[in-house]
């Protein structure tokens, strides 16, 4: 009845539907078959030191270095509040005090400094932020078109030279809607075209006129991989237009990343004569290579997610999540000893082949085994309603004769999507010391009813339901939208 | 022959064929919301013969009916879901599993019908039968005519015995002009009245087409003869329009030439409440859409249903999230549609009536679905609370009386991976 636009697939359609036909010679041609494919130790021989968040092929690590602030906060207590904090049990009648960006404590015996804003939380709720791993927010801005069309840059199956955040577009207009929705850290991904689509931006969903200032400070990059249909299918008519093109793709392009990395650390040792020629693509996977870049990968099936994890043996590194991971369920005991998390829908499956097996219980099942499991969205609607999903994948666990208990779902939404960021010290849980990083719901998280009243980023109330007056409105939203409630 | 043909096009009713089993149900103990009127408390349904024979607080047991104990429980019409491609699709990437989109005519398909490829077999239709949802919708899409669409019950039979009543509605889009094989909107419309202008012609002056003696007419015959009814206002035309300028097009084109219509999506309805409800114009809408996803849907709100409810407006709830495969895979997920819907300002009664008797209504089947009455079908589902809430499990789901939860093909694969390494000689 309605024209179907999955924007799932427009990951790979939007930029395969028109059916590309790049001619330019993949970045990472047909390896040097002369490079040994021994496992390179991950240990950083670098000689400079303890590496940054940009690009290590010193000196130019990081180009684009976050400007990001706190907003102003006030000191801020929420009493009498039901409290999930991701780290332990929920707290009932409990209070968290919040002050100079941080969580000061949370507890039952918490008082009120004199200057603290105090909100009542009787019968609310109160959960660390919520973290998307998996978003694309910015470089697939509404309204969309092809003005907007930033995210997959769709000319060669290995562009790991690209970066999300130069596609990020801060006036797009979903990024209010999720911060409504409780997200208070996104990851920005390139979309699933390529093998290797680019670094993605970690972000705080906060109002900024640059990318820069939306930037999680000293966040590892993480790099966007694909596996499976989307890439094959988008490269079909020259290739990889195979499973094996794909995996050949992959240790092509790291063979030559590992080559890429020895040059460098030789001559960050030495610094005897020119430095190597800089290749972007080739400097972020031998960021990968480092331990310093964290691979996000998207990836279906079961076999194939098993043959990543070799492929990742093979040259020392190693898959921090696997996105999607529709069949994560299948292969739990293996992520679990190869400790990559899984980030998941709760119930999105049947859409393409690769997507045929996918079962609500697939989160429960994979945590039950032990694995990092994490909701993710890839998809602006869905990331406003994280906790719904969560709901969902919960109950299924559940009826599936698992005994999963909130406390360990919260974790799907928080603290485990944190750690695949690498940010688990920082945010993902309610702990003293820790970014304010915290969402103050109307009931319950995993009912349907409920909904996010305040959320707050680093101490400071950045959406306030009862204050639509007070909230954030993108350039694009002036104007163009009437309005109605985020 | 012609009223032969005619009548050929014209609404079928199908009965439902499934040996509805001879036994004697009753529901006893639970909440009974019929929809059609007021919730009972510790109510009784009593079936037979598939058909619902007793509906209230005081209803006589026979002693040898099989009883379903729901008390503390929540019994509801079986949900349905207006906007599905539920045996049209299978996978939504894989072409050949894709029966939902005709090529027509230059944009105009009125003479497909939808469920002549209905699969019976679809692995689709477990899971939202499992999760509530009784009856559903079949629809085309695509073009500026999609074609006709049909309301299935989601018995497992076959196809024949799926489909309750076909065509149910023509289906077209004023959202898209370059989707309907032209330029702008304004031509879009204009490609409408002169199909439609067609189709009045068509049937003034039949015989001098049959002779070959009329004007170039803008669509084939089967296309025209599918239209009739349309024209004549006695089948639906569900318009897919989401920008309240569209809305309001439709809504002068239905004035134009006495259209029944429908508008389908409706991201900006709430815009123009007032006015649907003047015109008796049904809208069928998701619940979960705030953010401008074009500028066709720029002004769409999650409060659009709640509006339209309380402006008078007859709505059916649908998965109309844009993603996720709300209309096959997912179609069980229409029950959080609803609640989505309450949390943003409908009424309970009216998300239930969203998702149950209106869309019956709209369709031309609530003589048969869509509420707890005496005469209807007993589509019935026992909820272990409220059927929106996500720690709710659906315990029972009652087509043409019988018990029809059945393991999906999610539910085996859960089965055999629940300890790893499977046994793949375990079904």
């Amino acid at each position: 009845m309605r024209t179907r636009s999955l924007l799932l697939l427009c990951a790979a359609t939007v930029a395969c539907a028109q059916n590309p036909s790049p001619s330019t010679a993949p970045a990472t041609a047909s390896s040097s078959a002369t490079v040994a494919s021994k496992p390179v130790a991950s240990s950083s021989q670098d000689s400079l030191g303890k590496p940054g968040p940009g690009a290590l092929s010193i000196p130019f690590a990081n180009p684009f270095p976050s400007t990001y602030k706190p907003f102003p906060s006030r000191t801020t207590l929420i009493r009498n509040a039901t409290i999930m904090t991701a780290a332990g049990p929920t707290m009932q009648n409990a209070s968290i005090l919040l002050r100079d960006g941080k969580i000061v404590s949370v507890g039952t015996s918490v008082t009120a400094p004199s200057d603290a804003v105090i909100i009542d939380g009787t019968g609310k709720y109160v959960t660390p932020g919520i973290i998307d791993v998996h978003s694309h927010l910015g470089v697939y801005a509404a309204p969309g078109g092809g003005g907007l069309n930033d995210g997959n840059e769709a000319t060669n199956p290995n562009t790991a030279n690209v970066w999300a955040e130069h596609s990020v577009w801060p006036q797009d207009p979903q990024f209010p809607r999720i911060l409504a929705g409780g997200v208070t850290t996104v990851q920005i991904l390139p979309g699933s075209a390529n093998l290797f689509g680019g670094r993605s931006a970690i972000l705080k969903v906060v109002p900024s006129r640059t990318v820069q200032g939306m930037k999680f400070p000293d966040a590892k990059y993480g790099l966007k991989m694909a596996c499976g249909e989307n890439p094959k299918r988008v490269y079909a008519s020259r290739g990889p237009s195979t499973r094996m093109g794909n995996v050949a793709g992959y240790r092509a392009a790291y063979i030559q990343a590992a080559e890429y990395r020895r040059k460098w650390d030789e001559w960050n040792a030495n610094h005897k004569g020119p430095p190597p020629t800089r290749d972007l693509a080739l400097e972020t996977l031998a960021e990968v290579l480092r331990g310093d870049i964290l691979p996000q990968m998207h990836c279906y099936r079961a076999d194939e997610m098993a043959q990543m994890m070799d492929v990742a043996k093979e040259f020392g590194f190693k898959i921090r999540a696997f996105h999607h991971a529709v069949e994560a369920y299948k292969i739990a005991d293996l992520l679990r000893e190869n400790g990559t998390g899984a980030a998941m829908w709760a119930d999105w499956g049947g859409f393409k082949e690769e997507a045929m097996d996918g079962i609500r219980a697939n989160l429960a099942l994979v945590s039950a085994a032990g694995v990092k499991a994490m909701i993710h969205s890839d998809d602006p609607s869905g990331s406003q309603r994280l906790n719904q999903e969560v709901a969902k994948a919960m109950y299924a666990g559940r009826a599936a004769g698992l005994n999963v208990t909130e406390d360990e779902a919260i974790k799907w939404m928080t603290i485990n999507p944190a750690w695949a960021l690498e940010l688990d010290d920082k945010i993902g849980s309610l702990v003293p010391g820790k970014n304010a990083d915290v969402v103050l719901w109307s009931g319950d998280p995993f009912s349907i009813y409920t909904k996010a009243e305040k959320v707050w980023i680093d101490g400071a109330k950045l959406y306030d339901r009862d204050d639509p007056s007070s909230n954030w409105r993108t350039d694009f939203d002036l104007g163009f939208v009437k309005g109605g409630s985020l | 022959m012609k009223t032969q043909l005619l009548c050929a096009m014209c609404a079928t009713l199908f009965t439902a064929a499934t040996a509805a089993s001879a036994q004697t149900v009753a529901i006893t103990g639970g909440t009974v919301y019929t929809v059609s009127g007021a919730p009972i408390q510790n109510g009784t349904v009593l079936i037979r013969d598939g058909k619902i024979v007793a509906v209230g607080a005081s209803v006589t047991v026979p002693s040898d009916a099989q009883r379903i104990d729901a008390t503390g429980k929540i019994v509801t019409p079986g949900f349905i879901d207006a906007s599905t491609q539920l045996g049209l699709v299978e996978i939504s990437a894989e072409p050949s599993t894709r029966d939902q989109n005709a090529r027509g005519t230059d944009g105009v398909a009125a003479a497909f019908r939808s469920w002549d490829g209905l699969n019976s077999e679809s692995v689709n239709w477990a899971p939202a039968r499992n999760e509530g949802v009784t009856s559903a919708v079949v629809a085309p899409s695509g073009g500026l005519i999609g074609g006709q669409a049909s309301v299935v019950d989601l018995v497992d039979g076959s196809t024949t015995e799926m489909i309750r009543r076909a065509p149910v509605a023509m289906v077209a889009q004023v959202n898209n002009p370059r989707g309907a094989g032209t330029g702008a909107r304004g031509e879009l419309l204009g490609k409408l009245r002169t199909l439609i202008e067609d189709v009045k012609f068509y049937q003034a002056h039949r015989s001098d087409y049959d002779r070959a003696a009329s004007r170039n007419l803008s669509a084939p015959r089967a296309d025209l003869e599918a239209m009739i009814p349309v024209v004549e206002g006695k089948l639906p035309l569900v318009i897919d329009a989401d920008r309240v300028d569209d809305i309001r097009g439709a809504l002068r084109l239905a004035k134009e030439y006495n259209l029944k219509i429908m508008i389908a999506g409706g991201a900006e309805a709430w815009l123009a409440a007032d006015e649907l409800a003047a015109a008796h114009v049904p809208v069928i809408a998701g619940a979960m859409n705030n953010i401008p996803t074009s500028f066709e849907t720029l002004n769409q709100r999650q409060e659009n249903v709640g509006i339209l409810s309380k402006a008078g407006v007859q709505v059916a709830i649908i998965g109309n999230n844009g993603d996720g495969d709300e209309e096959s895979f997912n179609v069980r997920n229409v029950k959080y549609e609803a609640g989505n819907a309450v949390a943003y300002g409908m009424s309970h009664d009216a998300a239930l009536r969203a998702v149950t008797l209106a869309p019956a209504e709209m369709f031309g089947v609530a003589d048969h679905v869509g509420s707890l009455q005496v005469g209807r079908d007993a589509n019935v589902v026992v909820w272990s609370g409220d059927p929106f809430e996500f720690s709710t499990r659906v315990e029972h789901v009652l087509i043409h009386g019988k018990e029809s939860m059945s393991p999906s093909r999610q539910d085996l694969l859960t089965k055999r991976y629940m300890t790893l390494p499977p046994d793949y000689t375990k079904p």
